[in-house]
């Protein structure tokens, strides 16, 4: 069986203020397919081209040149109907509490499915099944979201982009600001939700343990460019290379590489600390 | 995108017209334009331009943005110079029904475009040399006697320096916020007048929102630092009067001397 590939880019470049003093190359020849289903990681630098990039893929940025295929098709090929490319590929934008807006959390979970056009009740169970997917408990719903907690705040907004339905979901630092449990839980909660829905994902964070705990795959870009897009486990082997990038490898994986090292019959790729305690207590009871 | 709008926006530099005092720059500002306004013949003009041209080259700003600068007026130029046009008095040049055209109005509406690019010129040296701070600070200093007739000077000047600070924030937030609702698939460019207007709530609430939660956030922040008005307030950069500045303060008296020399032997065009 061929896998599919949901989004395709070739040759994809942007370069912000041409013909000016200040031209620069925010994202510079990327050409990568991302797989249907497959959760992919995205790494980088602060001004690696990250942002621009996933605003690419959902057409709120216009390619300066190349191409972007979503399910085959130039997303652009059109630019009528750029908004369809933007239900298809949900976006999630950092600290995206602000774009709250509507009198009670349910309505402003609705308002990307009724601009979808789809019928108020469609709507309402769709925004009913989002919030349950990021956990918001029933009785907030008819509340304002100005009343909300600010991770509640984060979840209301979060089921605004999953209550469209999009095949692909991108999430830009969705767990920024949040306390460490909330962080955990909200990782947790978007992981079950794309394996359930059997969606594809793109999660672009700074907390590389993070990826290390969800990703399939994981991009890494550098000053524009696609430095890898490998295993996320091949990526997190090459932390020499990540370090000149001004990135890290999951501690975790840090301390593996480190025991292996010490003659320990330890596995070096290890992501997750779970893994990590498996492989460990037996070592210690010996 | 929104913030691509340049009137009025600061150059850092390190230039001699960077450098001068701001109450001297603004002073002087005024004090061109006033003279513009008296440039009745072409004399006179070409002496302000050569000044204003001079000016320019010293800010070491690119011409093209000065250039720039000029377009959003460039309507307001031809339109007034056109109306101009059919103003003058004297020989008429050339006659259609109740229009007519004569050489005097030909140089009128010139003298009068000509004041117009001036102006803007003019202030354009102001603003891209001078940061918001520097000139609302030299406002303040400006106005400073009319404290004595209770007026809150200080108040206004920092409001002034808030707001201005705000601006570039808010629009980027502005773009932020238009962003993500663009993302949930909120249609801005297209429908009617209503349904247009209707698109915009769910920009400008989430705006509203968040510029009152910046105020508090400030005025929190300023209380904390024992901020309680202008009274016993010390300035960071004290503003002195240096070399570069009497020089160019003696240059102006000098040029004045020439542009009324000039109004006294060549004769006006313009009433």
């Amino acid at each position: 069986m061929t896998e599919l590939n949901v989004i395709e880019t070739k040759n994809l470049s942007f370069t912000y203020g041409i013909g000016t003093p200040f031209e620069k190359h925010a994202v510079k020849d990327v050409n990568l397919e991302i797989k249907q289903g497959e959760f992919l990681g995205i790494i980088g630098h602060t001004g690696s081209g990250k942002s621009t990039f996933i605003q690419m893929l959902n057409g709120l940025i216009k390619p300066t040149s190349g191409t972007i295929l979503l399910n085959g098709n130039d997303i652009w090929a059109e630019p009528k109907k750029i908004r369809n490319v933007r239900f298809k590929v949900g976006m999630v934008f950092q600290y995206p509490e602000y774009q709250l807006f509507e009198e009670t959390v349910i309505k402003d979970i609705c308002f990307g499915p009724m601009n979808q056009g789809l019928s108020e009740e469609e709507a309402l169970k769709r925004a009913k099944e989002a919030a349950f997917f990021v956990g918001l408990p029933d009785n907030l719903l008819e509340k304002s979201p100005f009343e909300l907690s600010g991770g509640e705040k984060r979840r209301a907004a979060i089921a605004g982009v999953i209550a469209m339905d999009p095949d692909v979901l991108i999430l830009d630092e969705p767990t920024a600001g949040l306390d460490p449990m909330g962080r955990d839980l909200l990782l947790t909660q978007i992981y079950n939700y794309h394996k359930e829905r059997k969606n594809t994902v793109l999660l672009v964070s700074h907390s590389m343990e993070d990826i290390g705990r969800v990703a399939d795959r994981v991009l890494v870009m550098n000053k524009g460019e696609k430095a890898m897009l490998e295993n996320t486990r091949d990526v997190f082997s090459k932390g020499y290379e990540l370090r000149d990038m001004g990135l890290k490898i999951p501690q975790v994986t840090h301390i593996m590489q480190k025991l292996k090292l010490m003659g320990l019959d330890v596995d070096e790729g290890t992501l997750r600390v779970e893994d990590a305690l498996r492989q460990l207590i037996p070592l210690l009871k010996k | 995108m929104i913030s691509d709008i340049t009137l009025g926006q600061y150059f850092p530099g390190k230039s001699v017209i960077h450098r001068f005092d701001p109450r001297l720059k603004l002073i002087l500002t005024v004090f061109f334009i006033v003279l513009v306004f008296c440039a009745g013949n072409f004399v006179n003009m070409a002496l302000v331009y050569a000044t204003v041209i001079c000016g320019m080259v010293m800010s070491k700003v690119p011409m093209k943005i000065y250039f720039k600068s000029l377009k959003p007026i460039f309507f307001i130029v031809a339109f007034t110079g056109i109306l101009n046009l059919f103003y003058g008095t004297g020989e008429p040049l050339w006659q259609w029904g109740f229009i007519t055209i004569t050489l005097n109005g030909i140089l009128n509406s010139i003298i009068i475009a000509l004041r117009i690019i001036a102006l803007i010129l003019i202030s354009s040296i102001l603003t891209f040399t001078t940061s918001p701070t520097q000139l609302t600070d030299a406002i303040e200093r400006i106005l400073k006697p009319l404290t004595y007739i209770k007026v809150p000077v200080h108040e206004f000047a920092m409001m002034m320096t808030i707001a201005l600070r705000f601006v570039p924030t808010l629009l980027e937030e502005t773009d932020k916020i238009m962003s993500a609702q663009k993302a949930r698939g909120a249609d801005m460019e297209s429908g009617g007048f209503t349904q247009r207007v209707k698109a915009l709530i769910p920009v400008l609430i989430p705006l509203f929102v968040s510029a009152f939660r910046r105020a508090y956030d400030l005025a929190t922040a300023m209380e904390s630092r024992c901020y309680n008005g202008g009274n016993g307030r010390t300035k960071m950069k004290i503003l002195k009067i240096q070399r570069n500045d009497i020089i160019m303060i003696t240059f102006c008296v000098v040029f004045l001397a020439g542009f009324i020399a000039i109004a006294f032997f060549v004769p006006p065009i313009i009433r």
